[in-house]
């Protein structure tokens, strides 16, 4: 099981909400394929995943806030 | 040499055009960059349109009817921020920049684009600054450039608008970027014509010098 985390965005961001996920929870995702996005104040990044496989939970959902390096997801790896 | 791709541009000036024809342009230009193309500098004037932000709350349009009697559209956009309003006369710079080349890291870049904009409006004799909290660029606590970018994997894109002779008028239909603040201009503060080419000119040679870039015009 793998996690898709909150990347570190730069210094003095500590949080970001999620605006949108591309997926929903069973579908297939590629290795870096963008999986959700994430915005600040002034900025939307796309978040990828780090592995392949399937969505297997949406742990922070949209418009809620997570903390960097916070799950935002869980991924069932594909061998 | 591997330094000196590295260090080149591409500018492309799009002139007056439609907003969503340069959505397109940017998302090829950002598929490019990843791929490992030349990092590029689309500039351009938009053709009448509002376009909102993840963030945007929908009570920052003022008038819908009003809007939509002028012809303007309305478009959801994934950048940062809240709403905004292009118009002729504003400059609207789209760096497709690899993060990764500079720092990963959005703030840093964010103040690198309101110092852009700075330098610019400094070689025009306009006084211009950051306001804590307040991202964009403010003469006198107006509003004269706004910022929102969005990232993929870590190539930035949307940017920077500035306006240069904007009829500020336009920004009565909204709540610029979600604030009870006043919009203005060069020509406003320089109470004369300032042309559009020449502000350009100084943009690219204030983002060559802000990011230690070497531009290559494109037609």
């Amino acid at each position: 099981m793998s996690f898709v985390t909150l990347p570190d965005l730069g210094e003095g961001i500590e949080r970001a909400i999620v605006a949108c996920w591309y997926f929903k929870e069973g579908d297939v995702v590629e290795e870096g394929e963008d999986i959700l996005e994430v915005v600040t104040d002034k900025a939307v990044f796309n978040v990828p995943s780090i592995t392949g496989g399937v969505l297997r939970k949406v742990l922070v959902k949209d418009g809620q806030e997570a903390r960097i390096g916070e799950a935002l997801g869980e991924i069932r790896e594909t061998n | 040499m591997l330094g000196a791709l590295v260090n080149n541009y591409h500018v492309q000036d799009l002139s007056l055009i439609d907003y969503a024809a340069t959505y397109r342009i940017q998302k090829e230009c950002v598929e490019r960059v990843i791929a490992g193309g030349a990092q590029t500098l689309l500039l351009c004037e938009h053709l009448p349109v509002i376009t909102l932000g993840r963030l945007a709350k929908e009570a920052n349009v003022l008038s819908r009817e009003a809007i939509a009697s002028k012809g303007i559209r309305i478009i959801s956009v994934d950048r940062g921020g809240d709403v905004t309003l292009h118009s002729p006369g504003q400059l609207v710079v789209y760096p497709i920049l690899r993060l990764e080349n500079f720092k990963k890291d959005l703030r840093w870049y964010l103040h690198q684009l309101e110092q852009v904009a700075i330098d610019l409006l400094m070689t025009f004799g306009i006084v211009a600054d950051r306001i804590p909290g307040k991202t964009g660029v403010w003469v006198d606590g107006e509003k004269i450039a706004s910022i929102g970018i969005g990232v993929k994997k870590w190539v930035a894109f949307h940017g920077l608008a500035i306006n240069v002779c904007t009829d500020l008028e336009v920004f009565d239909l909204i709540k610029p970027c979600g604030l009870d603040i006043r919009m203005t201009s060069m020509t406003r503060l320089k109470g004369e014509p300032v042309d559009m080419g020449g502000v350009k000119e100084r943009l690219v040679e204030c983002f060559s010098r802000g990011f230690g870039l070497k531009s290559e015009i494109r037609v």
